[in-house]
């Protein structure tokens, strides 16, 4: 089994993505927890911000990551020819 | 199998179908019993209905589940589409301790407690990104597969299945502690009892049919526990905020009860009462000093003080009670020394009450470094724990692709979610009624749901009129969190049908874990220890057969563990996901993204991961100091649980330095993980195990 250089294409902009995806997941847990406090001082929908986002926010952001992942690699798989077929 | 006549779109729809008719059926039920108890059915009775009936109800999926075939027993025949999985995921997934221990949590420690919110949520992306889509691909049985297939030998696999065995069997304890709580405080059953029949339901349903029953299972039982968590939540916010979804609308509430904080917080009996604690609390801690001083001091105080009443004639019912204490004292200070620690302890109760959505609060800037420390420490732990826990990353194998396994995690997060971003808004609504409806009322005529719960079990509830000024204060108030998700029905004024449902729906999320953990288990030790290992020419029945009669032998042992009542259930959970983090998640990450990752450098990697990790926590745990493992000072004031902060990095630097000091992997090996890394590739390798 040879890869082709379609294939390694395909890898690196799995690779960009994730890297996309994981640096918003960070920003979202770690550097938000890090500024809770400062965050406090907005507020959102009647919620101190850091607040919300902690127990809102940041959960919504994870549930987009995760639904843009599967949308993005849907569609390069089939680009780049990887995809299962149907499997209906 | 019949794969090739075996139509997945119209398996979809016709699961669609039966799950609607179960979930109508199911409201039906809670119709029927609401009516007959208007009709005048006894409590007990509803529980009982609950408790059988659903367990009967998982019981019947098992049997209709039943199998022998390996690839069905194993990972449900890998038919099991998107949707369903990240129900039965979301199922899997969400334990006692979440349905029924989160929203206390939130209550008593306001902000610092989201720190399991977001930790037990976020990990899913992890799992998403960097496990999920390559495990289905691969596409076998169990974790330790892929690690004994990846880096080959049976050492790197033994340690897995040591790892996936001890982080799946202390976090099953827990679950199997929860079914024996709920069943016994809802139908009045012994606790030991309670274990047994959650047990029997747990069993009947994995033993008979593996990984397929329990899958089906695990969707009804999702269904339960949502509709359980979020029907007195909806009526609560009703109340409070006029909206039936509160979950967008108790930043209000949230204001109000800040408002309200700040009026209670600087009451000067609220102070009256931390005083009178705190005194009581220092008085034991100088007593601690010189215990046998201190005891014959006391003795000699209350002597003199009933011979003073004596001598100035005071009436019996005075000296009384003061003789009694003074004939029951101890003559033995050691026995005299329990009474000081409890009286010690109260000094938990002097603390003053942290504003709600206040966070990282401590004395001084150093205590809110350190607080924040362990917020961050708890939330990495939790992530990288739950893209670890074997018995959450086999559910991927059981998808019929690798795109339906994306879509798959998609679900199971966004079936998590529903419930975790409830929990915190029904920790405030709680708050604001108990806030504002228990505090300030007098012990002459509390609200109906406290004075039931007082009575029924102090632990939960317990209050106390302190001062004697006959006014309930905050600080005359004990909580235990798991009080918040029981008696909300009753603070929301709702029929007790309600609180039965509750209780089945906080049985269903025990009962749900501890299925697939059990199961988990006796796979590690049936398929990867007994056929991969010791007999790899077993038939498949005799293969499917083991692995039945391990569960029994596990679930026996894991309900006896139980029975001995181990400890504090949070810290047990929490170690459980700091173990799997140091342990599994370098190798399982380095193994697809790093193709320069070695044999050694997993097998030494792993273990340094898991030994660190152990080490810190029996160093700082008191559970472990008080038996005799020395006593060390916290690292940069990280809290035990917290120990895979340092597991993981261990275990993933060693694994690289290793890997780089041994020689790259063979061509095998550099193609299984290209294989893993595209979903469909022509002449291709197969891994699929059937």
């Amino acid at each position: 089994m040879e890869l082709t250089a379609r294939h390694h294409e395909y890898w690196r902009k799995n690779l960009v993505i994730t890297a996309v995806l994981l640096a918003i997941w960070f920003v979202a847990t770690f550097v938000e927890a890090w500024y809770a406090r400062e965050l406090n001082n907005y507020t959102f929908l009647g919620f101190p911000l850091g607040f919300y986002m902690s127990a809102q926010g940041s959960l919504i952001i994870y549930v987009v990551i995760i639904w843009v992942y599967a949308k993005y690699m849907s569609k390069l798989d089939k680009e780049y020819n990887v995809d299962e077929g149907d499997l209906e | 199998m019949s794969q090739a006549t075996f139509s997945h779109s119209s398996f979809n729809s016709q699961l669609k179908k039966y799950y609607s008719f179960y979930t109508l059926g199911f409201i039906g039920f809670l119709v029927a019993l609401a009516i007959a108890e208007q009709l005048g059915m006894s409590r007990e009775w509803i529980g009982y209905w609950f408790l059988f009936a659903t367990i009967g109800l998982y019981a019947g999926i098992g049997i209709m589940s039943r199998t022998a075939e390996v690839a069905e027993y194993y990972v449900a025949g890998r038919r099991v589409p998107a949707f369903f999985n990240g129900m039965a995921t979301g199922a899997d997934w969400m334990s006692a301790a979440s349905f029924i221990g989160m929203a206390g949590t939130l209550f008593l420690s306001g902000f610092d407690g989201l720190a399991f919110v977001m930790g037990w949520t976020g990990g899913y992306c992890l799992v998403a990104l960097f496990l999920a889509p390559y495990l289905r691909k691969f596409g076998q049985f169990t974790i330790p597969d892929f690690l004994g297939a990846r880096y080959g030998g049976n050492i790197i696999r033994t340690i897995g299945i040591i790892s996936a065995i001890v982080c799946s069997f202390v976090y099953v304890v827990a679950q199997i502690y929860g079914v024996g709580l709920i069943t016994s405080r809802f139908t009045g059953l012994e606790f030991g009892i309670g274990v047994f029949v959650g047990l029997a339901g747990i069993l009947v349903c994995s033993m008979l049919g593996g990984m397929k029953a329990v899958t089906w299972t695990q969707v009804a039982q999702y269904i339960i526990l949502i509709i359980a968590y979020l029907t007195p939540v909806v009526w609560l916010g009703v109340k409070h905020t006029g909206i039936p979804v509160p979950q967008f609308a108790y930043g209000q509430t949230l204001q109000k009860l800040a408002e309200v904080e700040k009026k209670i917080f600087s009451d000067p009996r609220e102070a009256d009462v931390r005083k009178y604690f705190k005194d009581r609390a220092d008085a034991a801690t100088a007593a601690e000093k010189d215990l046998t001083k201190a005891h014959r001091d006391r003795r000699a105080a209350l002597e003199k003080e009933v011979a003073d009443l004596r001598a100035a004639n005071a009436p019996a019912a005075r000296i009384d009670p003061l003789q009694k204490l003074l004939t029951e004292y101890p003559t033995d200070p050691e026995k005299w020394k329990a009474g000081v620690s409890k009286d010690k302890a109260l000094a938990a109760r002097a603390v003053p009450p942290r504003p709600h959505a206040e966070p990282y609060v401590g004395k001084d800037e150093k205590a809110r470094d350190t607080a924040r420390l362990n917020f961050i420490g708890i939330v990495f732990c939790m992530m990288f724990g739950t893209a670890a826990l074997p018995h959450i990353l086999m559910r991927y194998y059981t998808t019929p692709s690798v795109q339906q396994a994306r879509q798959s995690v998609f679900w199971s997060l966004f079936f998590i979610f529903l419930l975790y971003f409830t929990a915190p808004c029904l920790a405030v609504l709680a708050k604001y009624d108990v806030y504002t409806n228990l505090v300030g009322s007098s012990f002459a005529s509390l609200p109906a749901w406290a004075a039931a719960w007082a009575k029924v079990d102090p632990t939960l509830l317990n209050i106390s009129d302190i001062n004697g000024d006959g006014i309930v204060q905050l600080a005359e108030i004990v909580i235990g969190g798991d009080l918040i998700v029981l008696a909300t029905p009753e603070i929301a004024g709702l029929p007790y049908v309600v609180s039965g449902l509750v209780a089945a729906g906080g049985l269903a999320a025990a009962l749900s874990t501890a299925d697939g953990l059990l199961l988990t288990i006796a796979n590690a030790l049936s398929h990867d220890l007994y056929y991969k290992m010791i007999d790899p020419t077993a038939s498949t029945k005799k293969r499917v057969t083991i692995s039945k009669a391990l569960l029994v032998v596990v679930a026996i042992v894991a309900a006896y563990v139980t029975s001995l009542k181990p400890g504090d259930i949070l810290f047990l959970v929490g170690a459980a996901f700091s173990l799997a983090a140091s342990a599994f998640f370098p190798p399982l990450v380095l193994g697809v993204f790093w193709k320069r990752a070695t044999k050694w450098g997993a097998i030494i990697g792993m273990s340094v991961g898991l030994a660190v990790c152990m080490y810190y926590m029996a160093r700082t745990y008191p559970f472990f100091t008080n038996m005799g493992v020395p006593k060390m000072d916290l690292w940069f004031g990280l809290n035990p649980i917290s120990a895979g902060m340092f597991g993981l990095p261990a275990g993933l630097i060693t694994i690289i330095i290793v890997s780089l000091l041994t020689p790259e992997p063979d061509k095998e090996t550099q193609e299984l993980v290209e294989h893993v890394r595209y979903p469909h590739l022509r002449g291709d390798i197969v891994t699929e195990a059937t």
